[in-house]
């Protein structure tokens, strides 16, 4: 119960930079170019979702908060909510729907190629989210196909990286994150085979002692 | 309330701000009646909320062009606070508010090179060498967007021509202020400081090519490059040098500071060229600020007379 409205609140949040988009299109407050003010706002609250996922399960663990997984889905959703708002900025309001161009686009600009990488690879992740696809997958399977939202996280970082003309701040504070929580799961992931390769290497002297 | 002294009084030819700014505060007086005048400054805000007017001096005695463009003028509002000047903030919301306290007097502008006359000149005294015209130019930058700005200014050639550049000199190299202190964009190694710009001499000589001081009938907004600028209108927007302090003439082509940064993006010349995408952006059309659908961009930004500068030049390999 308790959860649940936790989870309307969540919910709302998420909703919050849409709104405040909204709100700055209605107002009139987008600026010179609202085109350009649209697709970075969205573009960077997707990133944002990506990094806000991929820091539940790290977070989760380190403050044994269990309650936390109970979010991911959603966060991840949003995640593919606004990459979804940002790719439809870009083919309607940038290209407005010009084919050839978009295709030249990503023929040409690799920063183009990698948004559309991160992009496509959030579709299979976000139609299997439900429970009935975990079910119909598997666990494994579907863990294994969920870990697509790594590559996914470094392609959109890579895409913020090639775009910028000379500022590279941003982006590479993006990817500080991005490289500490792939950090997290590295260690977690290496640690105990490096214990059990200290354990088999020290051999029956270690076993003794235990 | 308000009022600036001696210091803010710009070249003889303009109007004293201290007038300019007396008058509106007059006007703000009136109309909310003598009780609260007291409150000037509040006051003043309230009557016209949220929008920030500079209250810029007016310039006197601006002819008109036939260089002019008849098309519609972006309005000022816009110009004046999406800005590409990365001395002061790689976001273009951040030079309206960052560049609001930078001193543009006294101002000097060093000519050196390959010129007869070397000398520092004082920013007012190149201002009073020709009569100010309007200029009404399409400004197209490389990122696809453009505006049409009522520049303010002199063709270069006038600043050129008394300089008297030696026969050897072929290109004029263009230098940025560099001080960090007052352009808080200069403390972070985005590019290599301090901005230099170039244009080979014809170029230079050219009489579209603006040397700018003004822009819809006031002095030059600070975040627009004030107090002295270049406007190349057929070419890309950074090949437009603000806030001026060094003019060069030299043999050499200069190295530009986007060309220095990433040369396969950003070439010496970098005209406006429909036919050569830059690697991140088509070029073949641009989105004029206002307009939701892009219009296609034009060879030369529209200067066709200019064409004649580059003729025979394989203008793919000098982008
Ligand atoms: C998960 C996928 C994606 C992520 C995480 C992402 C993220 C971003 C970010 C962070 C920015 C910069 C925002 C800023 O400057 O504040 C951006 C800009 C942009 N993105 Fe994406 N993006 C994604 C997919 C795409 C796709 C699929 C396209 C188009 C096919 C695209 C096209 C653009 C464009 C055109 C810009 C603006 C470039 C400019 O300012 O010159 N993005 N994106």
């Amino acid at each position: 119960m308790k959860l649940s409205w936790l989870k309307v609140a969540g919910f709302l949040a998420c909703l919050a930079p849409l709104e405040r988009l909204g709100w700055k299109a209605y107002s009139g407050n987008l600026g010179a170019n609202p085109i350009e003010a649209i697709t970075h706002a969205t573009g960077d609250w997707t990133l944002i979702f990506l990094l806000i996922t991929l820091a539940v399960t790290p977070l989760r663990k380190l403050t044994k908060q269990l309650w936390m997984i109970r979010f991911r889905r959603m966060l991840g959703l949003f995640a593919f909510f606004y990459g979804l708002l940002h790719f439809l900025t870009y083919i309607w309001l940038d290209k407005f729907f010009d084919l050839r161009e978009m295709l030249a686009d990503v023929g040409k600009r690799r920063f183009i190629a990698a948004g559309f990488t991160a992009f496509v690879l959030l579709i299979p992740l976000a139609i299997t989210s439900t429970s009935g696809w975990i079910r119909r997958l598997g666990g494994r399977r579907w863990r294994l196909l969920h870990r697509l939202i790594y590559i996914s996280a470094i392609a959109g970082v890579i895409h913020y990286v090639w775009l910028v003309k000379a500022d590279l701040r941003k982006p590479l504070q993006y990817a500080f994150v991005l490289l500490i929580l792939l950090g997290c799961r590295l260690a977690v992931w290496l640690v105990p085979k490096v214990r059990q390769a200290a354990a088999l290497s020290s051999g029956p002297a270690e076993f003794s002692h235990e | 309330m308000l009022i600036k002294k001696a210091a803010d009084i710009l070249a003889s030819e303009i109007t004293p701000k201290s007038l300019y700014m007396n008058r509106r505060a007059f006007l703000a007086g009136t109309a909310i009646a003598g009780a609260v005048a007291v409150a000037g400054v509040g006051v003043q805000e309230m009557a016209s909320p949220s929008e920030v007017v500079q209250a810029n001096a007016k310039i006197d005695g601006i002819r008109k062009s036939s260089f002019s463009t008849t098309e519609k003028i972006t309005p000022y509002k816009d110009v004046t606070n999406y800005n590409n000047y990365y001395e002061f903030s790689t976001d273009k919301e951040g030079p309206a508010e960052l560049a609001k306290n930078f001193k543009t007097r006294p101002w000097t502008v060093t000519i050196d090179g390959l010129v007869k006359k070397k000398q520092v000149l004082d920013v007012d005294t190149i201002l009073k060498m020709a009569a100010p015209e309007e200029r009404i130019y399409r400004h197209r930058c490389v990122e696809g967007w453009s505006i049409v700005v009522p520049w303010v200014g002199f063709s270069l050639s006038e600043l050129i021509k008394r300089a008297e550049p030696l026969p050897k000199a072929r290109y004029v190299e263009f230098t940025t202020l560099n001080d960090p202190q007052q352009m808080p964009g200069l403390r972070v190694p985005v590019l290599d400081w301090p901005y230099v710009e170039g244009l080979r001499m014809d170029e230079a000589m050219h009489p579209l090519a603006l040397l700018c001081f003004g822009m819809y009938g006031e002095v030059l907004p600070n975040q627009d490059g004030a107090p002295l600028r270049i406007v190349v209108p057929w070419k890309y927007g950074f090949k437009s040098a603000k806030a001026i302090v060094r003019i060069r003439f030299t043999e050499e082509q200069p190295i530009n500071t986007w060309n220095k940064a990433a040369p396969s993006e950003y070439g010496f010349y970098s005209n406006v060229n429909p036919n050569v995408d830059h690697p991140r952006w088509s070029q073949a059309k641009e989105r004029r600020l206002g307009e939701f659908f892009k219009r296609p961009t034009l060879m030369f930004n529209g200067y066709d007379q200019v064409a004649s500068l580059y003729s025979g030049m394989d203008l793919k390999k000098y982008f």
